[in-house]
């Protein structure tokens, strides 16, 4: 029988043979490459009794417009079921800018919430059990600031921060190779880094203070490949740069979690999770001898690729989400954000981002894969996958060590260089249809059909230039600057700026001026231009 | 010696405070490799820098890329600085998450195309060489 194509390739560009046996896994070992579930190296998850035991954590990630329309969005979550927080924050607070400097300026509010303040933290979080919710904030350049507003927010309210549990997604590294939302040049900003893990490991013990994220390096075109080892090497470079600092191992790296994206290759994707268990147990026993097991062990966060999805036939993306997220759960997540269909065009409504969490709880309660830990666990094919990605990654790892590391890899442009390349061979390949997707290059169909879509109007912008003006007015300008100037002491002396941060917070010095003190004192940086 | 020969000279930028630039870096490249002269401006553009930019660089368009929703705001006012500094001649087009709705308003504004996800990157490439009439 002809076979449709010359070639079948996966979609990191693997060839994928007719069929797999034991021909493919000669001198596998079972009991070294896979381990029981909850056992070293964790390819088969990290606890015993995986989803038997406790579902993952169904988090969307929300933010828009003003403090109250997003706390308002939380809440609605939570009643429809959702069981963990998840913080989208606009440009312009992800950037270190207040909302009354010119260049936020039409971004106030748009994709993602607002927050120039603690009193914006404050509404944000009003009504909502911070000791009983887990809140998750995506934010990296400003990460030390926002979180040091939270932790105000807490004290605040009379809540131990040793109660507090949640996420700082605090990942630099990728924001210099995908993302690009970074404020300071990469050493000081590893630096904040280590700080923001050791105020942690001693006061905040149960929060996880970086989220090492491949998502933003996949959603930039990456191969699951270079997403699984630019993310992997990224982690082993901020747990090298703490123990550095003279933190122990043991101390901060339980407390590590990593953020993956689940996108089309179904079988690629399981197997990835797979194999950034194994590598990163590996690696973690390699390098650093931990006694404590939960050091080597891999925790991670998953979400469907925003890339992957088309603005034309929208509710196809429900579909392909159903896939993703069901290939992240094969994969053993503990955590995961479905996509809305709605998210090429603009943020989700509310209906949108309903059917998304219930496109997870489908999964969770209808489709009983949730009954066995590592259901693919000994397929020739997902193992022989899961070897490859394993390999690839290594592979990666040696050309980033021979470059002098991650930080010098980024100065060269190399992690950016190899994505590009990818993103590019991709969109050939879509171009000459060797890949199909539905409704875009075949499929098509001429009039795009019609979805509600959310609106910022410019009131928020409005609103929230006028609340930082009051709160300019009202502060105590004296307790305010000498709070800055003692934080630009600290961080100029190489001293913990944590609990600096937090009382500049408290003294009401807004989330811009604390950005530009401390670019004073740590610099700033331009990337090198890759194209 | 035909003018015309001289090769389209494009300022390709991002501007605003997003960082994705999977798109417009595609995008530079493809115009490249279809012989135009590409300039990239890098990441978090103000608009007076794109269109001092555009004008010392003596460029034939303007291309750019907003993924934050901001794009009413920064393409109206890429617009007015063109206005301002006598440089109507340069074409502005762009791309990134855009609204159906908001493509008339702001063409009727001036912009002369807003390439959405999933437009085709041949489509791109013929628009651009459209803008000068080779002679």
């Amino acid at each position: 029988m002809q076979e449709r194509k010359s070639r079948f390739t996966s979609l990191s560009g693997f060839d994928t043979n007719r069929v797999y046996s034991h021909h493919d896994l000669k001198d596998w070992l079972p009991e070294e490459e896979l381990g029981a579930p909850g056992e070293f190296p964790y390819t088969r998850g990290v606890y015993p009794t995986m989803y038997r035991g406790r579902l993952w954590t169904m988090r969307q990630f929300a933010g828009f417009g003003s403090a109250e329309d997003t706390n308002r969005r939380f809440k609605y979550l939570l009643q429809h079921g959702q069981t963990g927080l998840s913080v989208a924050f606009d440009m312009p607070t992800l950037m270190g800018i207040d909302a009354d400097d010119p260049r936020a300026h039409g971004e106030i509010g748009h994709c993602g919430v607002a927050i120039s303040s603690l009193d914006d933290m404050e509404r944000l979080f009003d009504g909502i059990p911070l000791d009983q919710v887990t809140t998750s904030m995506t934010i990296n350049g400003p990460a030390a600031v926002i979180f040091a507003m939270y932790l105000a927010v807490a004290e605040k309210r009379g809540i131990g921060l040793e109660r507090l549990d949640g996420t700082l997604q605090n990942d630099i590294l990728k924001e210099y190779i995908a993302q690009k939302e970074w404020l300071f040049p990469p050493d000081p900003s590893l630096r904040l880094i280590t700080d923001t893990i050791t105020y942690c490991a001693e006061h905040v013990p149960k929060w996880h203070p970086v989220s090492i994220s491949g998502y933003h390096i996949r959603e930039a075109g990456s191969t699951a490949v270079q997403e699984l080892a630019f993310t992997l090497y990224d982690g082993l470079t901020y747990v090298e740069t703490t123990v550095k600092a003279g933190l122990p191992v043991d101390r901060f790296a339980p407390q590590l979690s990593f953020f993956f994206n689940a996108h089309n290759d179904f079988f690629e994707e399981i197997a990835k999770f797979r194999a950034a268990r194994r590598l990163w147990a590996r690696e973690m026993t390699r390098r650093y001898r931990p006694s404590d097991p939960r050091s080597a062990q891999l925790r991670c966060h998953a979400q469907t690729a925003g890339c992957s999805l088309t603005a034309q036939q929208p509710m196809n993306n429900v579909v392909r989400t159903t896939i993703q997220a069901l290939a992240a759960v094969m994969g053993g997540t503990q955590s995961l954000h479905t996509n809305s269909m709605d998210e090429t065009l603009a943020l989700p409504t509310e209906e949108a981002v309903k059917l998304a969490l219930r496109t997870q709880q489908i999964i969770a309660q209808e489709s009983e894969v949730t009954n066995t830990a590592d259901p693919l666990g000994g397929s020739y094919y997902v193992e022989t996958l899961t070897n490859r990605l394993e390999e690839a990654a290594l592979d990666y790892f040696r050309r980033l060590d021979e470059m002098g590391g991650m930080v010098r890899a980024i100065e060269r442009g190399f992690p950016q260089r190899e994505i590009l390349d990818a993103a590019q061979r991709y969109l050939r390949e879509v171009e000459r249809k060797e890949r199909i997707i539905v409704g875009f290059n075949e499929y098509v169909e001429p009039e795009a059909r019609q979805i509600p879509i959310l609106r910022i109007g410019l009131e928020v912008e409005n609103e929230q230039v006028a609340r930082l003006s009051d709160l300019r007015k009202s502060r105590d300008s004296f307790r305010m600057v000498g709070a800055v100037e003692a934080l630009q002491e600290a961080a100029s002396c190489g001293e913990n700026v944590m609990p600096y941060l937090i009382e500049a917070v408290k003294a009401k010095a807004t989330l811009g001026e604390i950005c530009l003190a401390l670019k004073e004192v740590l610099g700033i940086y331009r990337d090198p231009v890759v194209l | 010696m035909a003018v015309a020969s001289q090769p389209l000279r494009i300022l390709i930028g991002k501007v605003g405070l997003d960082g994705h630039d999977r798109g417009v870096k595609l995008i530079a490249r493809a115009l490249r490799d279809a012989g135009m002269e590409v300039i990239y401006t890098g990441l978090h553009q103000t608009p007076e820098q794109i269109v001092n930019t555009a004008i010392q660089e003596d460029v034939d368009a303007i291309g750019l890329s907003i993924l934050s929703g901001a794009h009413r705001t920064l393409f109206r006012r890429v617009l007015e600085l063109l206005k301002e500094q006598d440089a109507e001649d340069i074409a502005l087009f762009g791309g990134g998450i855009i609204p159906d709705e908001d493509v008339p308003t702001l063409t009727a504004a001036g912009v002369k195309a807003l390439f959405r996800p999933g437009a085709p990157m041949e489509e791109i490439v013929t628009f651009v060489k459209g803008l000068k009439p080779q002679g």
